[in-house]
């Protein structure tokens, strides 16, 4: 790959190759090792995925994912999942400016928008459990609580975590360590917003035809 | 500053220099990004829920949208580009897709292989999933 880049710019300047510069950048180092974790995590969530199509049908006789799925209540968590994966990203644009105010508002709606997903999911497991429907009712309710409780428990842990780095930005300022810490926390958020596009495809859309 | 080409960083939208503009591209790309994702997420909504198109192609149709959606996450949001400082990026998340792609697809095909043979009838659809 560096061999191609050095000769496509031989005209003008041969650039050094990056590997002969010594190490990355740290923040380099840090993200892409991130990256790396979000891609394992990616992996188990395939998993699970793969157990839940496959047991998606076996109701045992009890309820069917028609008769539970509320497709309006998942398109209201659908679209505060995904402006608050927006206004993550404009928090951190805030954070490159270095401009405190603007980060606290974005960490701010953030925090909202996911705090409205989470307690919309809690009370439709809540509603679900007063139906009967538990996780020990039929495989495919094994299945789908296992699924998308993980996708909220993720969901759960960002929002402890964007807590905490509002107080670290709060108390150690815009530090290289607080900087890379963001860079991750943004990378997991928008990371959870992808596995929740397939979650609502898969179990919500389909399973509610 | 350093003009030659470093490898990026996943979720990286700024390089040092030129902050403002840089800072205006990325604001571009994230509504352009949202804008995308809101089409896509109200074409799935309305393709579950419709009557008019052909039942049986749906499930197909989703997938497709999901996957759509998913590319256009990592790029516009994660910046995931075909960029020469992002080839690294690339190509752990090809590993992840490979990864990704063998344990659902492979298990779905085994499964659905495996209830076939040992069901002793068509008439009783996933009888050995439901004990």
């Amino acid at each position: 790959m560096t061999t191609a880049i050095a000769v496509s710019h031989g005209g003008h300047g041969v650039p050094p190759i990056p590997s002969m510069e010594g190490p990355a950048p740290k923040r380099i180092v840090v993200s892409f090792g991130f990256w790396i974790f979000l891609l394992s995590d990616i992996v188990m969530f395939s998993a699970i995925f793969a157990t839940y199509a496959v047991l998606a049908r076996a109701t045992a006789g009890g309820p069917t994912g028609a008769q539970l799925f509320h497709l309006t209540t998942v398109g209201v968590e659908t679209t505060c999942l995904l402006l608050s994966t927006f206004t993550c990203g404009l928090m951190s644009l805030a954070i490159n400016l270095g401009r405190r105010g603007a980060t606290y508002l974005g960490g701010a709606v953030t925090f909202l928008l996911g705090a409205v997903f989470l307690t919309l999911e809690i009370r439709e497991f809540a509603a679900m459990f007063a139906e009967g429907a538990t996780p020990q009712r039929s495989a495919f309710l094994s299945g789908f609580f296992t699924l998308v409780g993980c996708h909220g428990l993720h969901v759960a842990i960002g929002l402890i975590w964007l807590t905490v780095m509002m107080v670290q930005v709060a108390s150690k300022g815009f530090s290289p360590f607080v900087h890379h810490r963001l860079l991750c926390f943004s990378l997991f958020w928008h990371a959870l917003d992808i596995i929740w596009v397939a979650l609502f495809s898969i179990v919500y859309l389909m399973g509610a035809r | 500053m350093d003009p030659t080409p470093r490898d990026r960083a996943p979720g990286d939208e700024t390089m040092p220099e030129a902050k403002r503009e840089e800072t205006l591209a990325g604001l571009q790309a994230y509504l352009i990004g949202l804008l995308f994702a809101a089409i896509l997420t109200a074409t799935s909504f309305w393709t579950a829920t419709t009557s008019v198109l052909w039942s049986p192609g749906v499930a197909t149709g989703l997938v497709v949208l999901a996957i759509a959606q998913m590319g256009v996450h990592l790029v516009f949001f994660l910046h995931i580009t075909t960029g020469p400082d992002n080839t690294n990026n690339v190509l752990a998340l090809a590993f992840g897709i490979l990864i990704v792609g063998l344990v659902v697809i492979g298990s779905i095909w085994i499964m659905a292989h495996l209830n076939a043979n040992m069901m002793p009838s068509g008439n009783l659809p996933n009888l050995q999933m439901q004990r």
